[in-house]
């Protein structure tokens, strides 16, 4: 897959794995291994990455009696899920019209 | 820990921050029953994690943190490095102009591929110039000849415009390798200096 696009679609994956509920490291990783796989350093990229541009914000919690960072989504956050199902709307609509033509032809 | 090691010699908040990060991993991944050597073997080889960490930090980054762990040095070091700056600071240039000639000469390479694919593609387009003249002129032979060499040149122009394009992305791995490999010197550097 394509670098950039990958790293799109990684940003808003994990966007979308604290919407409902804020979440942590571990978490997130666990709850996108079914469908995507992603290695630590990469989520402290993206989870950087999201921060910078406010789509979240972390709070320190204890748990357990250490400390565990937990991430919450912002309303731009929410705004970038939101953005990301029209665009592939669009895209999904290409991708039909692209597979139809392909099989008139042959 | 091994992990904390090979991040020493990167700035103090960014590794401190890497750090909590991943044993907060580690941990979490104990409290669902993995034992501490299949939790910290799960978050990957420390060499790999090193890496990626250091892709990640710009050079300028590294270099600053440098320059300003020096700032605690003894008088008589400060009075060292001065005196010996005719020698250092030559040194220095030296090794930046190594790196500098290193990349322009990988990307010399390029830029040269790239021409011979743009005087191959010229040459085409010159040859179909030449026979249309030749032609008009009621030189059927030599326009022919003409037409031929155009194909042949157009034949290797498309060759040459896949082999470059494979070239330049090698090219940009093989910068991107050795733009790591000095950054993870620099690192090492720092290691033995602590």
């Amino acid at each position: 897959m394509d670098a950039q696009l990958k790293r799109g679609l990684l940003d808003v994956c994990v966007l979308a794995a604290i919407k409902s509920e804020d979440s942590y490291g571990y978490r997130i990783i666990k709850d996108m291994k079914p469908y995507i796989e992603l290695s630590e350093s990469t989520l402290y990229t993206i989870l950087k990455r999201l921060e910078t541009a406010d789509m979240l914000t972390v709070r320190t919690a204890e748990h357990d009696g250490r400390l565990r960072k937990y991430y919450r989504i912002t309303d731009v956050g929410k705004k970038r899920i939101e953005d990301f199902k029209d665009e592939w709307k669009e895209i999904l609509s290409i991708y039909q019209f692209v597979i139809k033509e392909d099989d008139t032809l042959g | 820990m091994e992990l904390k090691e090979g991040l020493s010699g990167l700035p103090q908040d960014e590794s401190e921050e890497r750090l909590a990060f991943y044993s907060e991993m580690i941990d979490d991944r104990m409290e669902e029953g993995l034992s501490e050597e299949d939790a910290v073997g799960g978050i990957g080889a420390v060499d790999t994690i090193v890496s990626q960490i250091v892709a990640d930090i710009p050079l300028t980054k590294l270099l600053k943190q440098r320059i300003m762990s020096k700032k605690r040095l003894s008088a008589w070091k400060i009075v060292l490095i001065v005196l010996g700056s005719p020698v250092w600071l030559s040194l220095l240039i030296a090794v930046f102009a190594v790196i500098l000639a290193l990349y322009v000469s990988i990307w010399a390479v390029i830029i040269a591929l790239w021409a011979v694919f743009v005087s191959f593609a010229s040459c085409a387009l010159g040859s179909v110039a030449v026979a249309v003249i030749e032609f008009a002129h009621g030189g059927v032979h030599t326009g022919i000849a003409a037409i031929g060499a155009g194909v042949v040149c157009a034949g290797l122009s498309i060759f040459m415009f896949c082999g470059c394009k494979l070239a330049t992305k090698g090219a940009l791995l093989l910068t991107k390798k050795i733009t790591l490999n000095i950054k993870k010197y620099f690192i090492k550097k720092d290691k033995d200096n602590e």
